[in-house]
């Protein structure tokens, strides 16, 4: 294992930084600016069982040190995923890749992993229970123990790689919930997804997104995803993935000694397009500065 | 795609709240007119994305206008300094479908890609008539570079203060052989009902990342849902899809 490796559910990643859900497509368009290869591996676009255009525009607001989006789940569906995207990322990413998945109802999370599970490309299956986005469906499973645990359970019994349930932070207590998930199976939790948000413009007094609300991310949101990291990782036994704002290598290693195994990086893909190949490049110097010998010794170092 | 350092050796006001920035540095990434560059600003946090005037060797001329945080930003920058750019973002307009005689439409801060278009067509050789719309005679710009390429120019303004009173489809010539259009999206709704032609019209759109990673532009047609800025900004006429 190299100085940057990690082991997430008993995949080996060459590091642990991963581009978060919704923020690099199905990755091979990133293929044009870099190689992805370097990257741990990468979280592709929450995946839906039927097509979905998402919310009308605008979709995008800024905030202060970040951006609220309110998207939609868009995305081409869990068919069209496996025959038109999945080829083209496999042309240019050699590694297994996180799938993300969303739904509405218990047996459409079951339906989309099952056809998932059978790709060999897919090393892990990383469930959206927490998108603030949509009606009806995402967020509303991931801020009740019982719901959580009941699409945990399901997902778990139509695949053997590892799950792992993405959590909400629009919640009294996330710890309650990772713990749901723990008990029900899940083999890893990764945390945060967005916080709902708001703007208001004042020349119309109307919302700025269409959607009236969307989720908040970027810089904004970091220390509050390290401190739900942090309480997550002492309440469970599973491994931890952490993000939220997460934009330097600096910001990695912390997310790591609040107790994060591997990381994602969001919003700061959208600003800059080589943010994550950026990251990995500066870790071993950042590391070397704060004696870090490997990544792997210092997960969880804060608990 | 590129991203790169550029610096600022330009920026001046052109006309009301309308600016004029030129930037040097790496352009080979910009392959069509129409195409648009997204720009980091300090402490704000999405880049702002601003079409492509004009290109030249390593010279890349924006024109702006200052409408909020962002280009106000932009309007407190000094020649000297750098900025953060992607460059050669969107698709671009496709001037094989030109004909010998297209006509530009501006409105606005629409104007500005209709003058690398209106450049490139004339130095292959076409005929080109240009209308230009703007509110008031105080924000008029750039008709005498339109007709130092050889160009037709009509002005209108929505006030009558300057040129023809009313829209750019006011002022529609009898013949032209295709139309291409940028400007906001009530222009475009009435260029499209107004002009007899295919054309291929630009549109804006709040947008994430500019470069299609976050979805935030998309927008249906009728050859299927597109991001504005990766399949966009450029659309053909016969694919829109009229929101509202």
């Amino acid at each position: 294992m190299g100085r940057l490796s990690v082991n997430l559910c008993g995949i080996e990643l060459d590091n642990p930084v991963i581009p978060a859900s919704g923020t690099f497509g199905y990755g091979y368009e990133f293929a044009e600016y870099y190689d992805i290869n370097v990257l741990g591996t990468i979280s592709f676009k929450g995946t839906t069982r039927v097509a979905r255009f998402g919310n009308a525009a605008p979709r995008i607001a800024e905030a202060p040190s970040g951006l609220l989006n309110a998207v939609g789940l868009q995305n081409p569906g869990v068919d069209k995923v496996i025959s038109d995207e999945l080829p083209r990322l496999q042309k240019v990413f050699h590694k297994p890749v996180m799938a993300n998945v969303s739904g509405f109802s218990v047996e459409e999370y079951a339906e989309v992993c099952r056809k998932l599970d059978a790709q060999e490309q897919v090393g892990w299956l990383e469930v959206n229970i927490s998108c603030p986005n949509v009606h009806g469906g995402g967020m509303s499973f991931g801020t009740d123990p019982a719901q959580a645990a009941a699409v945990t359970k399901a997902v778990k019994a139509v695949t053997k790689k590892p799950v792992i349930m993405k959590l909400s932070p629009n919640v009294t207590d996330i710890t309650a919930i990772a713990k749901a998930c723990e008990d029900a199976g899940a083999d890893a939790v990764s945390l945060i997804n967005t916080l709902l948000s708001m703007r208001i413009d004042l020349k119309t007094r109307k919302p700025v997104l269409a959607n009236t609300t969307g989720g908040l991310s970027g810089p904004a949101v970091f220390p509050l995803a390290v401190r739900m990291v942090y309480q997550v990782a002492k309440a469970v036994s599973i491994p931890v993935v952490g993000l939220g704002g997460v934009s330097s290598a600096e910001n990695v290693i912390e997310m790591m000694l609040a107790g994060a195994t591997a990381v994602e990086v969001g919003a700061a893909n959208l600003v800059d397009p080589c943010a994550c190949r950026d990251i990995i490049a500066k870790l071993p110097a950042v590391m070397d500065n704060y004696h870090i010998n490997t990544l792997q010794d210092i997960i969880g170092g804060t608990i | 795609m590129q991203q790169g350092l550029y610096e600022i050796i330009e920026n001046s006001a052109l006309a009301d709240s309308v600016m004029r920035m030129r930037l040097q540095g790496d352009t080979s990434a910009i392959t069509a007119p129409g195409q648009f560059v997204n720009i980091r600003l300090n402490g704000l946090f999405l880049r702002r994305p601003i079409s492509v005037c004009d290109i030249e060797a390593d010279v890349l001329t924006i024109i702006y206008k200052v409408v909020g945080h962002g280009t106000a930003q932009m309007r407190a920058c000094l020649p000297g300094q750098t900025l953060d750019l992607l460059t050669g973002l969107g698709n671009g307009y496709d001037l094989s479908c030109a004909g010998d005689a297209p006509l530009l439409l501006g409105g606005g801060v629409g104007v500005p890609p209709m003058y690398l278009l209106a450049r490139r067509l004339r130095e292959a050789g076409k005929q080109v008539q240009v209308v230009l719309g703007f509110n008031t005679a105080s924000e008029v710009f750039y008709e005498d570079e339109f007709r130092r390429l050889g160009c037709g120019v009509t002005v209108t303004t929505a006030d009558g203060s300057y040129g023809k009173k009313g829209f750019v489809t006011d002022a529609l010539p009898e013949a032209y052989s295709h139309f291409y259009a940028c400007g906001p999206e009530p222009m475009l709704k009435a260029v499209c009902r107004a002009t007899k032609t295919p054309g291929q019209l630009s549109f804006e759109r709040r947008m994430g990342c500019g470069f299609g990673a976050c979805m935030g532009c998309s927008c249906k047609t009728l050859t299927g849902s597109k991001r504005i800025c990766k399949e966009g900004p450029v659309m053909r006429k016969e694919e829109i899809v009229w929101e509202g």
